[in-house]
């Protein structure tokens, strides 16, 4: 993928800011990281047109920390109002009665709004090709309203609505409904999966996909501290837990092919579970359903991965489909690395160019 | 020039002379023949505006705001359930303060599912910031589409409209309508500049305190109070530039008259074939059709129901367990004016119900001799509608008795 793409390495990320800190979200929120990733490769002409969900909260009257525009649509219908701001500018320019900038427009909904209450307009945005850019910060749970059950929460993880009691003891008993296929069948213009512990990878889509016109579709893992239950300074080692171990599988679909951009190192799930408070009770003695929910687990993981013909075993070192850094021996530092120096300064100290080495 | 067209062309037309940019659409029943006619139009180039076919209503509406913001003249249309199914968004592009046009073709609300039309999807949508007008011809129509634009676009205003016209009854009549040939400088330019690198304003944002969420929600009620002057305004430059007067309340011999029926929409002109029935029975009636209910022209319906000794409201809508809609705001308009005649309230017309002479007849005599000790509304109800009920239970029940 780096091949002709400007960014082929984590030093080109464009130091650029147009997430600006100051807003009322929670510390440690992994979809905010993903979307400032998206808006330095997207630049300053893009808008955003928001569903109800926790980024919602990016702008609070009369505060804004986002030099994009902005929308706030409602929980079902991001999309179609990304439709009639890109149907606007297109009538008024074929009209002549605006200039084509090249204005990109990026929809925001969380997991809520992209698997469930969003669904139907979302389908339809890709049924008529429409031009724009969509985010599905996915926290498996409708995290602004308290972490409660939505069609994104894995099986076995606790919510608010399926709670861990006497006569369940493994919380969302449903497994995870499957977006990127339900996505796949509509044949968008691009569409990938990302994660905040994966900057390079993130950038290097978003770029891929903006020289597509059409639907570019985005499921991003957030790390979310406050709902999935852990400490905010963990969220990009459960971000990157969440790869490693093989439960969010990075990939993108392009031209009628999946492919995966990160092979996983198949680290043993329960790491990744046990960090998270939505996950306690399967590491509870005394549950006499956590052993064989865990295996549940595991059997997900090796079916899904052996249907990509690859045999989820551990590994020592992390392979890059295309060999070039993914930038996640990096990432954990990421965060306050990139919070915490002003703009234009920002390098990287010790960046491994070579991950085999960097990994082993 | 002089055509003979449908209500629901009329009201593309409306859309048409003010150049819209943009409409999206979605069909149902009676209002399809609008965005089909547009459809038509964009096809064969005679309008520029792009049409996109949406998913639902909630995704139309959504979009028609957006778009709307975006810096884009927009008209959509819906009917009765697309109207429901569009609801949270009603009160969302008003709150965005985004300046469309919205046709609703009224039809009663389901369940039961019907064609017909009454009132109760459009009352529904009273309260959500839209401005509302409710036409009785196709003439008027086309006329309210036209200064709906000119008003919702007003910077004083800022506020979508919705024009409504009944489902069947208007929308499939065919009537003589004066078509503008062009609409001069009645219209100003799009007032909302277009969306572009030097111009991302944020919109929509949310507020966390009540104080400032008050104040956003009275400066709507407030722009719809500006609205009143706003229309007598355009109401006066489109009887310059077009020669066809409009007002805010629609008299029918109501001068002279001792008792009034109010009512809006085209049942209205069932009611004029009444009222000179019954003139000629030497009774003084006369009828007084609000045309615009949002912003509610008060002090123009209080004048005009001055001196009055009765007033029947009509409502095509009811309001389960209190009964009118439109009686209601009549009625409280009346409260504490000087000399406030007698007034009851009525409903009938529901799902297209047609009223009949008799039942205008049954009206005034309640009026002339009034019941002070009835509570509620009065449903009207004739032999023949019971005969019909009665009819059809009794196919359902295969010709067994039906208790009455």
């Amino acid at each position: 993928m780096a091949g002709d793409l400007s960014i082929k390495t984590i030093r080109e990320t464009p130091l650029e800011e147009y997430l600006h800190p100051g807003s009322s979200m929670c510390p440690g929120c992994g979809a905010q990281v993903m979307i400032r990733l998206m808006l330095k490769v997207l630049g300053p002409k893009t808008f955003i047109v928001n569903a109800a969900g926790c980024m919602t909260l990016l702008q609070t009257y009369p505060y804004s920390n986002l030099k994009s525009g902005w929308l706030y649509t409602a929980f079902a219908s991001a999309p179609a109002g990304a439709q009639g701001i890109r149907d606007a500018l297109d009538s008024l320019i074929s009209q002549g009665k605006a200039r084509d900038e090249g204005i990109k427009i990026l929809v925001l909904t969380g997991d809520g709004g992209a698997y469930d209450i969003g669904l139907q307009a979302t389908s339809a945005a890709m049924d008529r090709d429409l031009d724009f850019y969509y985010l599905c910060y996915d926290n498996e749970a409708y995290g602004n309203t308290g972490f409660q059950q939505s069609g994104a929460s894995p099986y076995g993880s606790s919510t608010t609505t399926s709670p861990i009691g006497r006569l369940n003891p493994v919380g969302t008993e449903k497994r995870k409904k499957n977006l990127f296929e339900i996505w796949k069948a509509h044949n968008p213009a691009y569409l990938a999966t990302i994660s905040p512990s994966h900057p390079l990878d993130l950038m290097q889509k978003v770029e891929e996909a903006a020289r597509r016109k059409g639907p570019k579709m985005f499921i991003g893992y957030a790390s979310c501290p406050t709902g999935m239950g852990f400490d905010p300074s963990l969220s990009i080692k459960v971000a990157q837990l969440a790869v490693d171990t093989g439960v969010w599988p990075l990939k993108k679909y392009v031209d009628g092919k999946v492919t995966h951009t990160i092979i996983p190192r198949f680290v043993p799930v329960e790491e990744y579970l046990r960090l998270q408070a939505r996950f306690r009770h399967l590491f509870d003695e005394n549950n006499p359903a956590a052993k064989e929910a865990i295996a549940k687990i595991k059997d997900e993981i090796r079916s899904y991965w052996k249907a990509q013909g690859i045999e989820a075993k551990a590994r020592h070192h992390m392979v890059i489909a295309d060999g070039s850094c993914c930038g996640s021996c990096f990432s954990s530092s990421f965060l306050w690395f990139s919070w915490g120096i002003p703009s234009g300064k920002g390098k990287p100290s010790s960046l491994h160019t070579n991950m085999e080495v960097a990994m082993l | 020039m002089l055509d003979l067209i449908t209500g629901n062309e009329a009201i593309a037309w409306g859309a048409r002379l003010a150049q819209v940019d943009y409409v999206p659409i979605y069909p149902i029943t009676p209002q399809t023949e609008i965005v089909e006619k547009l459809s038509e139009w964009a096809a064969n180039g005679l309008i520029r505006a792009r049409i996109t076919k949406m998913e639902s209503e909630h995704s139309m509406i959504t979009a028609a705001g957006a778009a709307a913001l975006a810096g884009a003249r927009t008209f959509t249309a819906t009917s009765s359930q697309g109207l429901l199914y569009a609801f949270e968004m009603l009160y969302n592009v008003s709150g965005w303060r985004a300046p469309f046009v919205l046709a609703n073709v009224s039809r009663g609300l389901a369940a039961p599912l019907t064609l017909l039309p009454d009132h109760n999807d459009a009352l529904a949508a009273r309260d959500s910031g839209f401005l509302q007008f409710y036409a009785e011809t196709c003439q008027e129509a086309l006329d309210s589409v036209l200064i709906a634009y000119r008003v919702s676009e007003s910077r004083k205003v800022m506020l979508p409209s919705m024009v409504n016209i009944d489902g069947f009854y208007l929308s499939f009549t065919r009537e003589k309508v004066m078509i503008p040939d062009e609409l001069g400088d009645f219209l100003p330019p799009y007032p909302i500049p277009a969306i572009s690198a030097g111009n991302m304003p944020s919109m929509g944002p949310t507020v966390l305190d009540p104080s400032v969420y008050s104040y956003f929600k009275y400066q709507m009620h407030l722009a719809q109070i500006s609205a009143l002057d706003e229309l007598k305004k355009a109401i006066s430059d489109y009887e310059k530039v077009f020669g066809i007067k409009r007002s805010l309340i629609d008299e029918y011999m109501a001068e002279d008259a001792d008792y009034v029926i109010v009512m809006t929409s085209s049942f209205a002109t069932m009611a004029r074939k009444a009222i000179k029935s019954i003139r000629e029975k030497g009774i003084k009636v006369g009828l007084i059709r609000p045309w615009v209910l949002r912003p509610f022209p008060r002090d123009d319906l209080l004048s005009a129901l001055a001196g009055k000794r009765g007033v029947a409201v009509f409502d095509q809508d009811v309001s389960p367990g209190f009964g009118g809609a439109l009686y209601a705001e009549i009625a409280s308009s009346l409260y504490g004016a000087p000399d406030a005649p007698h007034i009851a309230s009525f409903i009938g017309g529901l799902g297209g119900k047609e009223p009949t002479i008799e039942e205008f007849e049954f009206m005034i005599r309640e009026l002339i001799s009034p019941d002070l000790t009835r509570r509620g509304p009065v449903m009207l109800w004739t032999d023949k509608d019971q005969r019909i009920l009665d009819e059809q239970r009794s196919i359902a029940l295969r010709g067994g008795v039906v208790g009455r």
